[in-house]
């Protein structure tokens, strides 16, 4: 069940990709406190949120001083460093890690700004493949209005607007994100990428995603240190799996 | 106006016919007289008329200060640390150079991707990685490297500055625990890796342990062919 690995390191690493509003984010949210729940160990990493590259990224954002070179490239270096510095050292150690967001995020949006896609994937060479990557497909349409329904106006960047495709932001946004949509499309087969139905209920894509997680790693052979020195300590007996997992015919 | 190429891949939404101008390199480590000959460089190039323009590394509005803080608290790792400086670089290269070169000036530039491959080859990136990382800039019309020997640059360096710096000196690479040793054996692994880069990026050698006069008027003479070619062009 446990499967081999392509990066061949102990830990596993699952990743979501996805358009701004498709839901991956409050899908791997809840993949990430299941596996908690679950008494695995987990580490959570998100795109864009190293503190020593966030700062000149911000800065960049904000007074548009970005191309679609350094945009990538400033991405590439919060990619190292949080790939260097967490996510490599904890596959090796053993956790399961999740990302919100990947290299596939670079290829997707950077190829609809421009760059070039076989510079892109040398670029981000060293990073190994996830054992899962959910894509959260959904129309256009429905992630504005998610977006929308939660904060107005899609952002800047979000609308593509640095390219000029548009005067309005959520046209831009559509011709855009419609483009990066395309981009995702064409790698399901290079990646082999998961394709999730994002217009579905919440509840149903995560369970379809519990189901598949477990079908691929054998959850019990990744269990939190932290929760055993509890246990130990406190004479409770550890979380018993079974009852928490998803049986064959998807129920709770 | 001599058009310009990228080594491999094109910058996106730049148009490189629109590009005239000159490029030219000057490489060579710290107090290899680099600065210098850069200064001497540019007010003679502007004596005869030429519009200058000069960028260097670390020098981007976007990360410099950020690389800068970065490299402080030393907690880069050496990848990390490539993608920062690449950053800086396309940064530099879009906003500056091809402004000045798409405005028919001479850019001058104090180092360029030269460096920058061999210090991070000397921290174990592969070159298979850092060309391609590089492989939209701007093929200069002349880079020409400041070939000054360790004890020169050492001398020039405690002269000047009165004490070794902790990245020229190639400290975060744990060479040696002193800083003299680190030092001498940082210089050695520079040369080591700049040396496959001479021919594969055509970059002439100029002997940097002569005098400052001596080494300008060799660049002044070097330079005065390119030149040649681009105003009569």
């Amino acid at each position: 069940m446990n499967r081999s690995s392509g990066h061949g390191m102990p830990g596993r690493l699952i990743a979501v990709e996805g358009v701004d509003g498709s839901g991956k984010s409050t899908q791997i949210d809840l993949l990430h406190k299941w596996l908690v729940g679950l008494g695995c160990r987990v580490f959570f990493s998100e795109w864009n949120s190293s503190p020593l590259v966030m700062e000149a990224t911000k800065k960049g954002k904000r007074r548009l001083l970005l191309t679609p070179t350094t945009f990538c490239l400033i991405h590439a270096t919060d990619f190292a460093d949080r790939y260097e510095r967490q996510i490599l050292p904890m596959l090796r150690a053993g956790y399961i890690v999740l990302c919100d967001r990947y290299v596939y995020t670079s290829y997707a949006r950077d190829k609809a700004r421009g760059c070039d896609p076989e510079w892109l994937r040398e670029v981000y060479g060293f990073a190994q493949p996830p054992d899962i990557t959910f894509w959260y497909h959904v129309p256009v349409e429905v992630a504005l209005d998610r977006l929308t329904k939660s904060r107005k106006e899609p952002n800047y960047f979000e609308a593509g607007m640095d390219l000029g495709l548009s005067l309005d932001l959520r046209e831009g946004f559509r011709i855009f994100q419609d483009r990066i949509t395309r981009n995702y499309a064409e790698m399901v087969d290079e990646f082999g990428f998961v394709s999730m139905d994002a217009t579905l209920p919440i509840h149903q894509q995560q369970q379809a995603a519990r189901k598949l997680v477990q079908e691929r790693i054998e959850l019990s052979a990744y269990p939190s240190q932290i929760e055993h020195v509890v246990h130990d300590q406190y004479g409770i007996p550890p979380p018993v799996f079974e009852e928490d997992l998803i049986d064959a015919e998807g129920e709770w | 106006m001599v058009s310009h190429q990228s080594y491999r891949h094109s910058i996106p939404g730049i148009d490189m016919e629109e590009l005239g101008g000159l490029l030219i390199v000057v490489e060579g480590p710290d107090s290899s007289g680099r600065s210098t000959q850069i200064w001497l460089l540019s007010r003679w190039l502007e004596q005869q008329g030429f519009a200058v323009e000069q960028m260097g590394l670390k020098r981007s509005k976007l990360v410099a200060n950020e690389l800068e803080q970065a490299k402080n608290g030393n907690v880069m790792s050496p990848r990390t640390m490539a993608l920062f400086y690449a950053t800086d670089f396309y940064d530099q290269l879009e906003n500056r150079i091809l402004p000045a070169l798409r405005a028919g000036s001479v850019v001058l530039a104090d180092r360029y991707i030269y460096t920058l491959m061999a210090r991070d080859m000397a921290r174990g990136a592969p070159y298979e990685w850092l060309e391609p990382l590089y492989s939209m800039s701007v093929v200069p019309d002349a880079v020409y490297l400041l070939d000054t020997s360790a004890e020169n640059i050492l001398d020039r360096t405690l002269s000047s500055r009165g004490q070794l710096d902790y990245w020229e000196s190639g400290m975060d690479l744990g060479l040696a625990r002193d800083w003299f040793q680190s030092f001498m054996l940082y210089q050695e692994a520079m040369r080591k890796h700049f040396e496959p880069l001479m021919t594969r990026f055509s970059i002439e050698r100029i002997d940097g342990d002569r005098s400052i006069l001596d080494v300008h008027e060799d660049l002044k003479s070097r330079i005065g062919g390119v030149l040649t070619g681009f105003s009569t062009s």
